[in-house]
């Protein structure tokens, strides 16, 4: 089970800029969501175009055809805000490459049964989305070594030295980047480190 | 001595990689440092269980060379420890006495002889060299005071010149000097146009960069580096330079020649060469003479 926890209503403000859509994932029962909290935070959002509640955006088919009637408003928006767990997010910016897509929740691992998506381990349920410094490509999962500042050095061709058949993690980020123009989000202040006490779905410190 | 202050003192900085055995017999690589390294070289890196394959640690080498008189450079990588384990082992290289490091974020386990290892990665290579920043500032990466004098260390750390995504590697090259690194030894270089056009894009980072050669011993390790070995490309001509004498291929005399060459294309655009010579530390000597860099004189 997963539980996704809203990120700060300031750090979503930041996040919304120019016209915005809102996509809501209702999909999973396996997922906690604050449906409530959600809501009343969106309502205060300024540039909001449309907001889409809709369900299963993790699978990418089902994603296309529940936006297909949006289309247009989703072409003119600058910014999409999603609000779901990790994969859901990563999905939405895999189908929308050239748009800034940004996470608005942080998503934590609760013991026992996980959500069924078909992409479940895009997520590393970290409790610290990096999802959205990193153009919608998740450094844990699509990267071998879970490296949080930058490619290692190991791969080849834009292939992993772990597994030939899986494209570089930071590589993928940073082509994604430089399609956003947002290169300098790899100019840390100071280097990330991860939280591993952090994913602790009791006392979330985010 | 750090290796920082030679660089600061303008020396083009020479520097060759030695490996520890997998086993505790150092004999043979004390006498080699001795007998082709001492005089030739300013600082013999040490590495850390490379390619993932178990060996005697680097700290411990480190030690034993320094005893020998001769100055070693500490490799880490974040493989096999987690953020405990590498400021403590930063901290034991102070207390012995060794100030030079290279910070990696290291080969995966799958690479070596223990495939089955749990990889750790808790830090990486641009957050190590954070964390040994913090240390020498008085704390450690979570922000508790270390007692008394703090250590001081030079920070090295990699970069791939001839990479098939330099664009990143540069990337990655600024973040490690934002987070503290103090110079750079390359990946193999066999491209010196690549390597010279790296350099007019790293000299804005202001940090001085050794050349990295690897001496390319035959074709098969040439063919087998460019399918494998991420950010190393033999070209073609090179590969044919080697297959043209089999003889002086065998006694490894194209390949110092080669070296030779490189470093004298490259040499005025690089701070220093580092040279990994995969047991063949005995033609070193032969590498510096052929690209006339004159012995030096040991600095421990």
């Amino acid at each position: 089970m997963l539980i996704t926890q809203l990120k700060s209503k300031e750090t979503i403000e930041a996040l919304a800029q120019g016209k915005t859509v809102i996509i809501n994932c209702h999909g999973c029962k396996e997922v906690y969501f604050a449906e409530h909290e959600a809501d009343e935070l969106q309502k205060d959002l300024s540039g909001v175009t449309q907001i889409i509640t809709t369900d299963y955006i993790c699978n990418p088919d089902n994603l296309k055809l529940q936006l297909q009637k949006h289309t247009d408003v989703i072409n003119a928006a600058d910014t999409i805000l999603v609000f779901s767990c990790g994969v859901g997010v990563q999905t939405v910016a895999a189908q929308f490459e050239s748009k800034k897509v940004y996470s608005c929740c942080d998503t934590y691992p609760l013991p026992g049964f996980q959500g069924v998506t078909p992409l479940n381990v895009d997520c590393g349920q970290c409790g610290e989305c990096y999802l959205n410094g990193t153009g919608g490509i998740c450094p844990i999962t699509a990267c071998s070594k879970s490296l949080l500042n930058g490619q290692c050095g190991g791969a080849k061709e834009g292939m992993c030295e772990v597994d030939k058949e899986m494209e570089c993690g930071w590589e993928r980020i940073y082509r994604k980047l430089e399609k956003l123009n947002k290169l300098d989000n790899m100019k840390y202040e100071a280097p990330k480190v991860r939280n591993y006490h952090n994913p602790n779905a009791e006392e979330p410190t985010i | 001595m750090r290796i920082t202050e030679l660089f600061q003192r303008g020396e083009f900085v020479l520097t060759a990689e030695v490996g520890p055995p997998k086993g505790v017999e150092l004999d043979h690589l004390i006498k080699d440092a001795h007998e082709y390294l001492k005089t030739r070289v300013h600082a013999l890196n040490v590495t850390d269980n490379q390619s993932s394959v178990m060996r005697t640690g680097s700290l411990a080498t480190c030690k034993v060379l320094k005893d020998e008189g001769l100055l070693p450079i500490f490799q880490i990588t974040c493989r096999d420890r987690n953020r405990i384990a590498l400021q403590s082992d930063v901290l034991s290289a102070a207390l012995l006495g060794i100030e030079n490091l290279l910070l990696l974020t290291g080969d995966y386990t799958t690479l070596g002889d223990h495939p089955q290892a749990k990889p750790v990665f808790d830090l990486d290579s641009v957050s190590l060299i954070h964390a040994v920043k913090r240390l020498e500032e008085g704390f450690d990466i979570a922000g508790n005071a270390v007692d008394g004098a703090p250590p001081k260390f030079a920070k090295g750390a990699v970069v791939s010149p001839c990479s098939d995504s330099v664009d990143v590697q540069l990337a990655k090259m600024e973040a490690k000097v934002k987070a503290g690194c103090e110079y750079f030894q390359t990946q193999g270089v066999y491209e010196p146009e690549k390597f010279i056009k790296f350099m007019e894009q790293a000299k804005q980072f202001g940090v001085p960069v050794q050349l990295g050669l690897i001496i390319p011993k035959n074709v098969g390790m040439c063919r087998y580096m460019n399918a494998n070995v991420a950010g190393v490309h033999v070209p073609d001509e090179m590969i044919k330079e080697l297959q043209a004498d089999k003889e002086k291929t065998k006694a490894g005399d194209t390949g110092v020649e080669i070296c030779a060459r490189l470093i004298k294309e490259c040499k005025d655009y690089a701070q220093g060469v580092h040279i990994m010579s995969l047991g063949w530390e005995n033609r070193i000597p032969e590498i510096l003479d052929m690209a006339g860099i004159a012995p030096i004189t040991p600095v421990v």
